[in-house]
């Protein structure tokens, strides 16, 4: 029964001011208009441009459910299309990411295609004179994405044709990409190493709405960070230095003061981020030699502006979230209504000294890992809800805390950082990015259009 | 004397520490500067500057065993269990002179989380060392057969 499709009424009826409904959960009609509508109107992350350093490098990805591939071609420029042979359908590229020289070879058919997606020979061809195939889409080669932005080597799409321009949907949120990318004293990050991957089995927005939750870590993360600080605490003996893994479990545990008084910022379409004044990232030992590079490279003044800007989560309306101050990026991809599948992707600092990349993996294995005992505190609650949500009794999730009535949606605000107004922020970018194209489709004047 | 056959009945043993949930017998046999490795790399040779599923030494050991205890670890609620299943180690050194202990065992591992059962298939590798009497680990490395697939949680050892 279709109670949503074409219905952009009844999914805005989905968000309250402070409550969403469980369905944007649970219910498998709206996961599937999140694929059709809210990712092809969305920016989506596809990946680093320092992965396809030379022609002929390409990565693949999903936006959204579609499968895409993205490659270097021998003029230099990056080109995004449709992971499909224009023939049958076959995915011309299976892997992660590779170099397939000079051109795509789709293996069923031998139909070939240059890195810049045009049709470079089909075997046999006389088979299609006289049959109309020039006048088709095939002909055109592989179908290419047009609206591709690469804002300092972070590679976005969006898949539908005409929506909100790159610039207007980000706007002051590219800060966070800007701060990573800042930190190497060559204003370069590099992608070494793929992904850690796991899979959740819970809907992909408890993933995002975690990553601005700061009244959790106290609570669900007491057995993990807690336990750590418990058994340092009793074996350290004489030791005075933290070890890194002490420094990275530790501050999960701080109190709900310190989250309060570090901040949340909010941008428009439901972008925003933790850790404003500071952060769990805060109070890392320092690197030796790094501080020295970046004054050399950006001078005194500039070189602590960069590094004092620590940061913790910053999400990026739908789904990724990025850590600067560790150089990770997770993409939370969803996989069904109840599926998501998580890799987490570690920067490395361009020029920097090794023991920062060594820092940012050993954060990633123990935070964003199947083994991390942080995520396994996360994942039970997400499981939890994901299951709890089916109940009839209370069909509302609550976001009210610190919500103050007529909350205006769309702006820039550095509030109490216990708030849970990012969480409200995403669901207002969610309702407005589900139904500017239905709203089109029902031939009324969309919400947004560029 | 330590023989081939003292490495084998090793690594029965500290397996069957695990599947009988004996954690600090099983702390016990790894070396002060042990680590424990789960690599995430095809024959991976670098922990430090290349990702890994895990790598951790003895301190880091102890906080997921005492977590797996605590009151409000709520992912162990209920309990995990686990099971190996090993072939006969294969002993790769065998050098008392030199010190030198190594053995790689092809398993397959179970770990149950509630009604669910995961398993896994891949190779175990030992480097142990002589402390007086008795080996001590001071490598346990697993590599995972499907190691860049993504799984769910994994909260014991393999």
């Amino acid at each position: 029964m279709a109670k949503y499709e074409n219905n952009p009424r009844a999914i805005r009826g989905l968000v309250r001011e402070a409550e969403v409904h469980r369905d944007v959960y649970v219910d498998p009609e709206v996961f599937e208009l999140e694929m059709e509508h809210l990712f092809p109107n969305s920016w989506i992350y596809v990946g680093h441009a320092s992965q396809l350093s030379k022609p002929g490098d390409f990565i693949t990805a999903n936006i959204g459910r579609q499968p895409v591939v993205a490659s270097r071609h021998s003029d230099g420029a990056i080109h995004l299309f449709y992971n499909r042979c224009p023939h049958k359908g076959v995915k011309i590229a299976s892997e992660p990411c590779g170099n397939t020289g000079k051109f795509f070879r789709c293996p069923y058919h031998a139909w070939s295609f240059k890195t810049d997606g045009s049709l470079l020979a089909i075997p046999l061809k006389k088979g299609y004179e006289g049959t109309g195939f020039a006048e088709t889409q095939a002909n055109d080669g592989l179908s290419k994405i047009k609206n591709v932005v690469i804002y300092r080597d972070f590679i976005f799409a969006r898949l539908s044709e005409h929506g909100v321009a790159f610039e207007d949907y980000f706007g002051d949120s590219l800060s966070t990409i800007d701060n990573m990318t800042d930190r190497s004293p060559q204003g370069k990050l590099a992608v070494e190493a793929a992904p850690i991957r796991y899979m959740h089995t819970c809907n992909w927005k408890m993933l995002v709405e975690n990553q601005t939750d700061t009244c959790h870590p106290m609570v669900a993360h007491e057995s993990s960070a807690g336990t750590a600080i418990k058994v340092w605490q009793r074996e350290q003996g004489d030791s005075t230095e933290k070890p890194m893994a002490v420094q990275l479990y530790g501050p999960f545990m701080s109190p709900y003061e310190f989250y309060e008084q570090s901040g949340i910022r909010i941008w428009p379409n439901g972008h925003g981020h933790t850790g404003v004044n500071n952060s769990i990232h805060s109070n890392y030992s320092d690197i030796e030699g790094y501080l020295g590079q970046m004054v050399a490279a950006y001078g005194e003044t500039r070189a602590h502006e960069i590094l004092g800007e620590v940061r913790h989560n910053t999400v990026y309306f739908p789904n990724i979230m990025v850590k600067g101050a560790v150089q990770i990026l997770r993409n939370f991809i969803p996989i069904a209504v109840d599926r998501t599948l998580v890799e987490s992707w570690v920067y490395r600092l361009v020029g920097a000294p090794d023991k920062l990349y060594e820092r940012a993996l050993m954060y990633n294995r123990f935070i964003n890992a199947p083994t991390s005992i942080v995520g396994h505190d996360d994942l039970e609650m997400y499981e939890r809800a994901q299951e709890g949500l089916k109940t009839n009794g209370n069909q509302w999730v609550n976001l009210r805390r610190l919500y103050e009535s007529g909350e205006e949606p769309d702006v820039t605000a550095v509030i109490n950082g216990t708030s849970e107004r990012q969480m409200r922020n995403q669901f207002h970018a969610w309702a407005k990015y589900m139904t500017m194209d239905m709203d089109k489709n029902l031939d009324q004047p969309g919400e947004a259009a560029e | 004397m330590i023989s081939e056959n003292t490495i084998t009945d090793f690594v029965y043993r500290e397996a069957d520490l695990l599947d009988t949930m004996q954690w600090q017998a099983w702390l016990d046999l790894f070396h002060p500067e042990a680590r424990y490795w789960m690599p995430l790399e095809w024959q991976q040779q670098d922990p430090v500057l290349q990702p890994s599923l895990m790598y951790e030494d003895l301190l880091l050991m102890k906080v997921r065993i005492e977590r797996l205890a605590g009151e409000r670890t709520f992912s162990q609620k209920p309990k995990s269990r686990c099971h190996h299943l090993l072939q006969a180690p294969q002993i790769l050194a065998c050098d008392p002179a030199a010190g030198i202990f190594k053995a790689r065992t092809s398993f397959i591992y179970t770990e149950t989380r509630g009604d669910a059962l995961e398993r896994f298939s891949g190779w175990a590798s030992h480097d142990l060392v002589q402390v007086g009497d008795e080996l001590k680990i001071k490598l346990k490395r697993i590599d995972l057969v499907n190691f860049d697939a993504p799984f769910g949680n994994i909260q014991l050892f393999m």
